[in-house]
């Protein structure tokens, strides 16, 4: 704490303040790296019972908290220098266990840490430990966790979403000020809309895949989850760029400032109507009889809002959403079976006690340690990849996933971005679905076409619906156009206060 | 479509999986399950449609990367077999493979 600060912060309060009021009050020197850490180590443990962490190492955030300390001693600024934030547990850690929620690498300690990770290390974040989700990613309710599941902060019977769930609560019940999260269907964007925060899933490529625990690699996306598009921009703008040497799906657009628009009124408009000139394409098949109404009135209600800004609404059609699930359902399973046979219980990892021969002990360590629903995805994908149905099935889904790429440039032709709901419902009971992933998968309907296209979507706080949950307002823009999503929600934000709103008793 | 259980205990051979009776079952039960929702798949022309396995192959083309081909990874044997299930001077352990 500086002598000379005239406002220094009170230490209860330091949850409540998000990346950019943390970034600036740790430049002032109002408060330090170390103080915050300590504050929402302390908070973290207070709210176990939430299941948003897996594993802590105070020792080492505390390590880390200190170097960021020196820096700012030293005179160096910067907006993430001493901002504590989570890791989601499938970006592998050196400093922390990383299992992917799954009993396979339970205890797991990478020799590396993922470049996303390396980069927000660098920028001087502070990492408070390794967040819930579900088993290898593979589910859209936290509850595939083999350690249990994350309780959603707004009323904890209910889901966060997942699979990023535990960032999400994290991020809802203020025990971190942001989280990474990935997202391969939705994973980012559907427990961000549950959970009432923002989160974006940038384009394909934009964030380096190295170090994320693989479930579906054309699909994989890392990106941050926090209370803002403000602070969002702020955390991506650290991630975000290429890996030529160790991803070769990163793409090699130069880094890009993500703030850099933010507070901007869109090209051509005045302040007065910042929105003016954008148009908003809104998909039919996003607004029909599939969607709970509470849902469709949050987010009419959010659209209403952008229209009062200057925003024009257009009626678009993106007319193969339906097909965006089979397609799914065979592309991401496909992928998984074949990144999940690394698990073999020889190299790290669970190896049964019991067994024969080699390949008894694959089989055994295999199916004691993966989870029903992993099983379930590697055996749906080792049947799409064999011999005989790989044209019938995974071929058709490729074809398909060009069909639902090309409906989207059709679609951009007419308007600048699209917008919709995040998911048909507000966060179901936890259980609900656990038993029937056949209406767990239905209900990734919206976020799913533009995973297989590889396009930027955002989610932002829209309102509540059914039981005072939160619902999301979903963006969906052209390649590369993270930055102006993030424009645009933040015009939003700046009208509206639904992120601000916090769970009851936070 | 309907899956058989001999063509699901092929299937977990096939992803080294050993399941139990029970689990075959559900496994059947739910793999079939699936398969009712992929058939509407079947009724879409793709004749003549480019697979799409890069996304951002829709943006334009995407060339793959060649990097020198020079050593970039210290040797981290020890860190790399920290997490391993059995070593021994090390090497991996696994039961014997060949008689």
């Amino acid at each position: 704490m500086s002598a000379t600060s005239s406002t220094p912060t009170a230490t209860a309060e330091l949850h409540q303040m998000g990346v950019a009021e943390l970034g600036a009050a740790l430049s002032a020197r109002q408060t330090s790296a170390t103080e915050v850490a300590q504050h929402l180590l302390a908070r973290a443990q207070a709210h176990r019972g939430l299941g948003a962490y897996l594993a802590q190492n105070e020792e080492a955030t505390l390590a880390q908290a200190a170097a960021a300390d020196a820096r700012l001693a030293a005179g160096e600024r910067g907006p993430l220098l001493g901002v504590p934030l989570a890791h989601k547990d499938v970006l592998v850690t050196r400093d922390f266990p990383t299992s992917a929620g799954s009993k396979i690498l339970q205890g797991y300690r990478s020799p590396f840490d993922a470049t996303v990770v390396a980069r927000l290390a660098a920028a001087g974040a502070v990492t408070l430990g390794k967040l819930n989700c579900d088993e290898f990613a593979m589910g859209s309710g936290n509850d595939q966790s083999a350690y249990g599941p994350a309780h959603n902060p707004w009323d904890v019977a209910r889901v966060p979403g997942g699979s990023s769930g535990g960032s999400a609560v994290a991020v809802a019940a203020r025990l971190a000020p942001a989280a990474t999260g990935t997202d391969t269907g939705g994973s980012i964007r559907q427990p961000a809309s549950f959970c009432g925060i923002t989160g974006i899933k940038p384009s394909y490529g934009r964030c380096s895949r190295y170090g994320l625990v693989a479930y579906a690699s054309s699909l994989d996306q890392a990106g941050p989850m926090a209370r803002s598009a403000l602070d969002c921009a702020l955390l991506l703008t650290a991630m975000a760029g290429p890996d030529p040497d160790r991803d070769s799906t990163s793409l090699e657009h130069p880094p890009e400032d993500y703030t850099r628009l933010l507070g901007q009124p869109w090209p051509g408009a005045s302040a007065a109507r910042p929105l003016q000139g954008l148009r908003i394409g809104l998909p039919r098949e996003f607004f029909g009889p599939g969607c709970d109404a509470d849902v469709l009135a949050a987010v009419r209600a959010a659209l209403d809002e952008c229209e009062r800004l200057g925003a024009t609404l257009l009626d678009i059609d993106l007319p193969r959403t339906e097909l965006s699930i089979p397609a799914y359902y065979i592309i991401a399973p496909a992928e998984a079976s074949s990144n999940l046979s690394r698990y073999d219980g020889v190299r790290y990892g669970h190896r049964a006690a019991e067994y024969g021969d080699l390949l008894e002990l694959y089989k055994r360590s295999r199916s004691e340690a993966f989870g029903p629903e992993v099983q379930r995805r590697i055996l749906l994908g080792t049947y799409v990849l064999s011999h005989g149905y790989y044209d019938a099935y995974y071929l058709k889904a490729q074809q398909i996933r060009r069909l639902i790429a090309q409906d989207f440039q059709a679609a951009f032709a007419h308007c600048d971005l699209i917008a919709g709901p995040v998911a048909p419902s507000v966060a179901w009971a936890i259980g609900a679905k656990t038993e029937d992933p056949l209406s767990a998968y239905l209900a990734d309907i919206y976020t799913l076409p533009a995973s297989l296209a590889g396009l930027p979507g955002l989610s932002l706080p829209a309102g509540f619906g059914a039981a005072a949950m939160p619902v999301g307002l979903q963006l969906i823009g052209n390649y590369l156009s993270e930055a102006r999503l993030l424009q645009v929600a933040h015009q939003l934000q700046l009208v509206s206060d639904w992120h601000t709103r916090r769970p009851p008793g936070v | 479509m309907s899956l058989t259980l001999p063509e699901i205990e092929r299937l977990a051979h096939l992803a080294r999986l050993h399941l139990s009776p029970a689990q075959a079952l559900d496994a059947q039960q739910r793999l079939n399950g699936f398969f009712a929702l992929v058939e509407q798949m079947q009724a879409v022309d793709t004749t003549g449609v480019e697979p799409l396995a890069h996304p951002a192959a829709a943006l334009g083309d995407v060339a793959l990367r060649l990097r020198p081909d020079v050593a970039s990874e210290p040797n981290l044997r020890e860190a790399n077999q920290r997490s391993a299930p059995a070593v021994q001077d090390g090497l991996y352990l696994v039961p014997r493979v060949i008689e």
